[in-house]
């Protein structure tokens, strides 16, 4: 039974994802676009050639990393629209750090650059955690509120404090070299770097938090039910504080990929909106760490894909590739589909069974 | 003989049926210039910029007959993708990048691909397959600068006030400002009345191309504060600007595109910037295998800049004006009149 019910977990969002890849096609026809063509275009587009794959690994990289930054504040209860602040923050306090201190070491330096990463979009992510919990403001608006901040913010620092003098774009002026962290060359220019592995280790580290320590018992029981939680004895306004922290931290080391890995500086408007398409990422894995690589890939394989169909073809463009993430979250998203077409009994069950295993976990604790 | 006379003639057609056929199939094909735009992120309906680039490419694919294809960039990552998507192909003659933001992935794709064409709009980039396409954006603003001076009247101080909005505050709009500002001062001075400038820029990011409510707010504040012709530098952020001058009868400069058009009477002239003639040029020299790389300069002398001219707005200029102007212009070109270049003035 239990076996059961985590393959129809795994198999939910496929078909969601298919259904929706479907719909998506079927608006091409309607363009009038072969629909097989379409997806053959958007399948050569992100994987077929090396430089193509690193492409689309080098979008999914921030993924992960915003992916998993909405949904470790979403086992606390939180709902962080601010990866988007926080992501920024931290490339701008990469950039920072890189210019500012000329002469470090270069053993000491890329370091330095992945701790100022966390911390600047740490602190982004805390502030609206601290407000929520001991203010009691709504983390929704606060967190929309700190994504313009960050962006008014880090057009200001850019352009007065750290400009390029040399460039005609809004880009502050090159890290020291020491910093950077290299490229792999196979994939032909494609600009993967390190941060690639630092996402994948960043998803067995969340997942470790999340159910393998006392802490991430705590904040899920927050998530789950704050006055059981409470009741346990669970400081709740600390636990949202620390999650909020740590998901900001998380955003925050896009900017590691980003300003090391990738364009060696931080410029204005680098994100094409990672910190929204990660709550896509996180929704659509289910807040669960290791299925957020699989999430993370779908979405940056469509970016990447859908850049060449514009290319390709005649009628389809890239807003084409916005319809169909939209309608691949749509479908996602449509989670009482399954309870509508299932037994009005089994989601009872279902309840049952959430609030029992609840229950025996809050026991465990206490003993 | 009868029979054998109609089988030659069936015979005959099927020939030239087939050779028809044959010869437009390679008449669609290989023989086609094919050139890829890849256009900033404003869009080919900016009906500035971009546009511009896209009209010069509507131009080549009608009286070239050749394959155009344009693409929308989703974020700055994706102009080196795009570019090195284009160039994998090898198919196609000419790829033009179209906007300052490209330069850097220029620099990498054409460096990777030695055997293909090249052209870029705006930035400069130093290779032997690149042709850069640059304006001197300030020739034609000092003429604009004179037309705002000239057409309006001082106010009760004997002051005359002119406005100037810039898009994304770049040294490439900096440009245009200094330009205009030169020529508006420069032709109240010889009418001996004192002048100001009143100057906004909509904001720091490429957002700034597409955002006409800053673009009329701005220009409200600068209407409501005395001025009267406002010049805007801004792409697709212009509209808002037009707005503003029907709303409180006052005047507009229109940018890169002939945008008098847009609001007929409001509209003094337009600071055309002919990047539809410079996309068209290179497309041409591709055609006629005379494609070289190297730095393309146009200003005034070539009419890549220019001020604009037609029915829309001859009403609001008068003969007197225009002489004046045309004089200006010749004496630009001849070098009588030197125009402050902001690029230069930096260094």
């Amino acid at each position: 039974m239990r076996l059961f019910k985590n393959l129809s977990q795994f198999i939910k969002p496929i078909i969601s994802v298919l259904f929706g890849l479907g719909l998506g096609l079927l608006v091409t026809q309607i363009a009038g676009e072969d629909p097989w063509n379409v997806l053959g275009i958007l399948v050569r587009g992100a994987f077929g050639s090396k430089y193509d794959f690193g492409m689309t690994l080098f979008y999914t990289t921030p993924l992960i990393f915003t992916g998993l930054s909405v949904a470790f504040a979403f086992h606390s209860g939180l709902f962080n629209i601010g990866a988007e602040g926080q992501l920024v923050m931290g490339a701008l306090a990469v950039a920072a750090a890189g210019i500012h201190f000329q002469s470090l070491p270069s053993f000491v330096a890329p370091f330095l650059g992945i701790l100022v990463a966390v911390i600047g979009g740490g602190i982004w992510g805390a502030i609206p955690g601290w407000l929520r919990a001991r203010r009691g403001s709504h983390e929704v608006i606060n967190t929309i509120m700190l994504n313009f901040i960050a962006a008014g913010l880090a057009s200001w620092v850019t352009l007065y404090l750290l400009k390029n003098p040399d460039s005609q774009n809004p880009e502050t002026a090159a890290v020291a070299p020491q910093y950077l962290i290299g490229q792999f060359s196979f994939f032909e220019g494609a600009p993967v770097s390190m941060a690639l592995f630092l996402a994948l280790a960043a998803v067995g580290v969340v997942w470790f938090i999340l159910w393998k320590t006392v802490l991430g018992f705590e904040i899920r029981a927050v998530g789950q039910n704050e006055a059981a939680a409470r009741a346990a004895g669970i400081d709740a306004a600390k636990m949202r504080m620390i999650a909020m922290a740590i998901a900001g931290a998380l955003a925050g080391m896009v900017g590691i990929g980003e300003v090391l890995g990738n364009a060696d500086r931080f410029r204005v408007n680098f994100s094409p909106g990672y910190g929204f398409t990660g709550i896509a990422v996180a929704l659509l894995a289910r807040n669960r760490p290791f299925a957020i690589i699989a999430s993370a890939l779908l979405f940056g394989a469509l970016h990447k894909g859908a850049t060449d169909l514009d290319l390709e073809t005649e009628n389809v463009t890239r807003d084409l590739a916005l319809i169909l993430q939209a309608l691949v979250i749509l479908s996602v998203s449509a989670d009482g589909i399954w309870g509508w077409l299932g037994e009005r009994s089994r989601v009872r069950n279902k309840k049952q069974w959430v609030n029992s295993s609840l229950k025996s976990e809050i026991g465990e604790s206490q003993n | 003989m009868k029979t054998f006379f109609r089988f030659d003639r069936t015979l005959r057609i099927l020939l030239l049926s087939f050779s028809f056929l044959m010869a437009e199939g390679s008449f669609a094909s290989p023989n086609k210039m094919k050139i890829g735009l890849v256009l900033d992120k404003g869009g080919k309906d900016d009906k500035s910029f971009n546009s511009a680039a896209y009209q010069g490419a509507m131009r080549v694919k009608e009286e070239l007959k050749s394959f155009v294809k344009y693409v929308e960039a989703t974020d700055d990552n994706a102009f080196e993708s795009l570019l090195r998507s284009f160039a994998q192909k090898k198919t196609f003659d000419l790829i033009i990048s179209i906007g300052v933001s490209q330069v850097d992935s220029m620099k990498k794709v054409a460096a990777l691909f030695p055997a293909q064409n090249f052209a870029i709009v705006d930035g400069v980039v130093e290779a032997p397959n690149v042709r850069s396409l640059v304006f001197r954006e300030q020739e034609g603003s000092y003429l604009v600068g004179a037309i705002a001076s000239m057409t309006t009247p001082p106010d009760s101080s004997g002051t005359i006030k002119v406005g100037f909005i810039g898009g994304m505050d770049i040294p490439l709009i900096r440009r245009f400002e200094l330009g205009y500002r030169a020529g508006a001062e420069d032709e109240a001075k010889r009418n001996r009345k004192k002048i100001k400038m009143i100057s906004n820029y909509i904001g720091i990011t490429a957002d700034s191309w597409n955002n006409p409510a800053k673009a009329k707010e701005l220009a409200v504040s600068q209407y409501d504060s005395g001025v009267q012709v406002i010049f805007s530098a801004a792409g697709a952020s212009n509209s808002g600007l037009f707005d503003a001058a029907e709303e409180k009868r006052k005047f507009a400069i229109g940018v890169d595109s002939n945008q008098n058009w847009v609001k007929p009477g409001r509209i003094l002239t337009s600071m055309v910037k002919r990047v539809d003639e410079a996309v068209y040029r290179s497309c041409k020299d591709v055609a006629d295998s005379k494609f070289k790389g190297g730095v393309y300069q146009f200003g005034l002398e070539d009419r890549g800049v220019d001020y604009s001219l037609d029915d829309n707005n001859r009403a609001l200029l008068t003969p007197a004006m225009i002489a004046r102007i045309e004089e200006l212009k010749q004496e630009i070109i001849s070098g009588k009149v030197q125009v402050p270049d902001y690029y230069k003035k930096r260094k």
